[in-house]
């Protein structure tokens, strides 16, 4: 009697709990943002603490029981690391080498996108072969006889040895960003070129006034992308611009070191660590705010480009 | 105002031809009749011309010579003026002693087998999870691919650092977590695990660009394909081996592609860092260097893409063969 009267509701509660299919049921769902949560925090835990620790007072960092939360907020490891930065003005030169050559990649990667993927002329595929090879070749390769040619031509320690591989499509991971607009400027109808040829448009103006309109989505992508990863680079930054033009990375680098070269204690060495965490964290705040601002372009970016494999 | 007209008109102008095809007279002296086949080859190459200068330029020129340097002694006396001395392969002859490099490779190619796959089915099944009909599913894709934003060498450095300098990350968990776990485990595996962990967290924060390509990927597969496999009875489990991978093949390669590359330019790559010392004292020795790595990664890249190819075209000849009987 009881049996029958709970029946329904026990299928119902089954239902409820596994679903009509296995991916609609609670325990599913449930299981789902178990998953998420604890591997969305494992992402965020080194930021944490790094936070944590760029707020630790000289009394927090010595003391043993403070493990991971500062007992108080405290400002002077921001303070420090700020004016070891020189922030404001190296803010300034870091943009310059950061804004200007994404600029150039962003459109030259669009030019010969659009080349590759509107025309047909000999050798094409050698060329589109060369531009996946030269991904995937390690920058080291070619970067000493780089290194002596501007220093030839007088472009070392300057703006120069950062833009000229940008105009040339030489930049850092440009290949990706010709893929994205190849693959992209590959899904425009052509029909739409041919009828403003009848209309007698030259080939430039089609791409000024037609193409470029198109891929505005692509455009914003591929600019985010390549100015976020201008913005980490260090490693080409330092081997070109030198003491030349310094850069919030390479004038954080120094501070490491240095601060490395004199530390004699261990609370020392703590200290410089906590001031290297707050300049990191500068560092990293200008690309945290573009990024909240414009997410959506970067990853609905890579769903649209194409990139992935077709 | 009309100079650089003559000039540009010396360079380069069309003239009305004869049967209504124009002709393009370069220098006064070449004449190319223009048919439309031919526009489109300049137009072409007028568009990729920048790239094939820059290729040639910056990096055939620069790969070619630093192929030159690590069979010579390279030296700049004054700073001005470059000195190649051909001394044949010393420079590679002496790598076998360059201990460091040596182990940095080693250690980068053990890397890189632990990491390649791990990242790859790691992203897989993250995206997965994020394909799933969930709430905050915006939220979560935002926070998966943050490390692409901040991961730049000197903060990865300082997370994950290796070498003397102890990372702060791998500081503190390689050393609190297997304490705590030492408590009631052996110590060799609370040693592995909390390695694990610092290795873990470094596999998810390379992974960002992955999970999107893998999400990309998985939304453009077909939901009718899983109706009609499901009603013909397939549980998921055998519909993720028999349309999901198969429909995720060609972003495997890709994102593994990606990961080696990435894996392999990343500045806190100590084998990079070893190129970069011996670079200060002799460039020579550094393209010798940088050519083995070169080859090395070329090799891996090889090996992966063919293996990820190979099966590919191998189960596609069996399924036609399938399909033929």
């Amino acid at each position: 009697m009881m049996q029958e009267k709970f029946k329904p509701t026990l299928s119902k509660l089954r239902k409820l709990l596994l679903g009509k299919h296995l991916s609609d049921g609670l325990i599913f769902k449930v299981i789902v943002y178990f998953l998420l949560v604890i591997v969305g925090f494992v992402f965020i835990y080194p930021i944490l603490v790094m936070i944590s620790y760029s707020f630790m007072s000289l009394e927090d960092l010595i003391n043993p029981t403070v493990f991971q939360v500062p007992t108080q907020i405290y400002f002077r490891n921001y303070i420090d690391a700020f004016l070891a930065l020189d922030y404001t003005n190296v803010f300034f030169q870091s943009m310059v080498v950061t804004l200007i050559p994404a600029l150039l990649q962003t459109f030259i990667a669009s030019l010969i996108g659009y080349g590759f993927a509107r025309f047909e002329f000999p050798l094409k595929k050698l060329w589109m072969s060369l531009v996946v090879i030269v991904y995937m070749i390690p920058p080291q390769v070619y970067l000493i006889p780089r290194f002596v040619l501007f220093n030839d031509l007088g472009l070392l320690n300057n703006v120069g040895s950062i833009l000229i591989p940008a105009t040339f499509g030489q930049g850092l991971n440009s290949s990706i960003f010709i893929l994205i607009f190849y693959q992209f400027y590959k899904m425009v109808p052509k029909a739409l070129d041919e009828a403003a040829q009848i209309d007698g448009a030259n080939r430039l103006y089609i791409y000024f006034k037609i193409a470029i309109p198109l891929s505005i989505p692509s455009f914003i992508t591929t600019f985010l992308f390549s100015f976020v990863w201008q913005w980490n680079e260090t490693f080409q930054t330092f081997i070109f611009l030198g003491d030349g033009w310094q850069t919030l990375q390479t004038r954080l680098a120094i501070f490491v070191s240095a601060a490395q070269g004199n530390q004699v204690t261990i609370i020392e060495s703590a200290q410089n660590e906590a001031q290297a965490m707050a300049g990191n964290i500068l560092i990293m705040i200008p690309m945290l705010i573009v990024y909240f601002i414009l997410q959506r372009h970067f990853i609905e970016g890579v769903d649209k480009s194409g990139i992935t494999g077709e | 105002m009309k100079w650089y007209k003559s000039i540009f008109k010396f360079i380069g102008h069309t003239k009305k031809g004869t049967h209504g095809v124009d002709q393009l007279i370069v220098f006064n002296i070449i004449k190319i009749r223009l048919t439309n086949k031919r526009r489109e080859v300049i137009a072409g190459y007028l568009f990729i011309g920048i790239w094939i200068i820059g290729f040639l330029w910056l990096t055939l020129y620069p790969i070619i010579m630093s192929l030159i340097y690590s069979f010579a002694n390279v030296t700049i006396p004054g700073g001005q003026g470059i000195q190649i001395h051909f001394i044949g392969i010393g420079n590679y002859s002496s790598i076998l002693n360059d201990v460091q490099f040596i182990e940095a490779l080693q250690s980068f190619i053990l890397q890189l087998i632990l990491y390649l796959p791990l990242s790859i089915i790691i992203s897989m099944l993250l995206a997965m999870l994020l394909n799933q009909k969930i709430k905050l599913r915006g939220f979560f894709r935002s926070i998966f691919f943050l490390p692409v934003i901040i991961a730049s060498g000197p903060i990865m450095a300082t997370l994950f650092g290796s070498g003397e300098r102890l990372g702060l990350l791998s500081s503190t968990l390689s050393e609190d977590i297997p304490q705590q776990l030492a408590t009631f485990l052996p110590l060799f595996l609370a040693d592995f695990i909390g390695g694990m962990y610092t290795h873990l967290i470094n596999i998810l924060w390379f992974s960002g660009v992955q999970i999107i390509l893998f999400l990309a990927g998985l939304q453009k597969i077909n939901k009718e394909i899983y109706e009609a496999a499901s009603i013909d009875g397939a549980s998921p489990w055998e519909s993720f081996w028999k349309i999901t991978l198969p429909s995720l093949k060609p972003i495997i390669l890709v994102s593994s592609i990606y990961t080696i590359v990435m894996l392999a330019t990343f500045s806190t790559n100590s084998v990079l860092y070893r190129i970069n010392v011996v670079r200060q004292q002799s460039f020579g020795q550094a393209s010798a260097l940088a050519w083995v790595y070169f080859i090395v990664i070329g090799l891996v890249l090889g090996v992966v893409s063919f293996l990820l190819i190979y099966e590919r075209k191998t189960k596609e000849k069996k399924q036609l063969v399938e399909v033929k009987r």
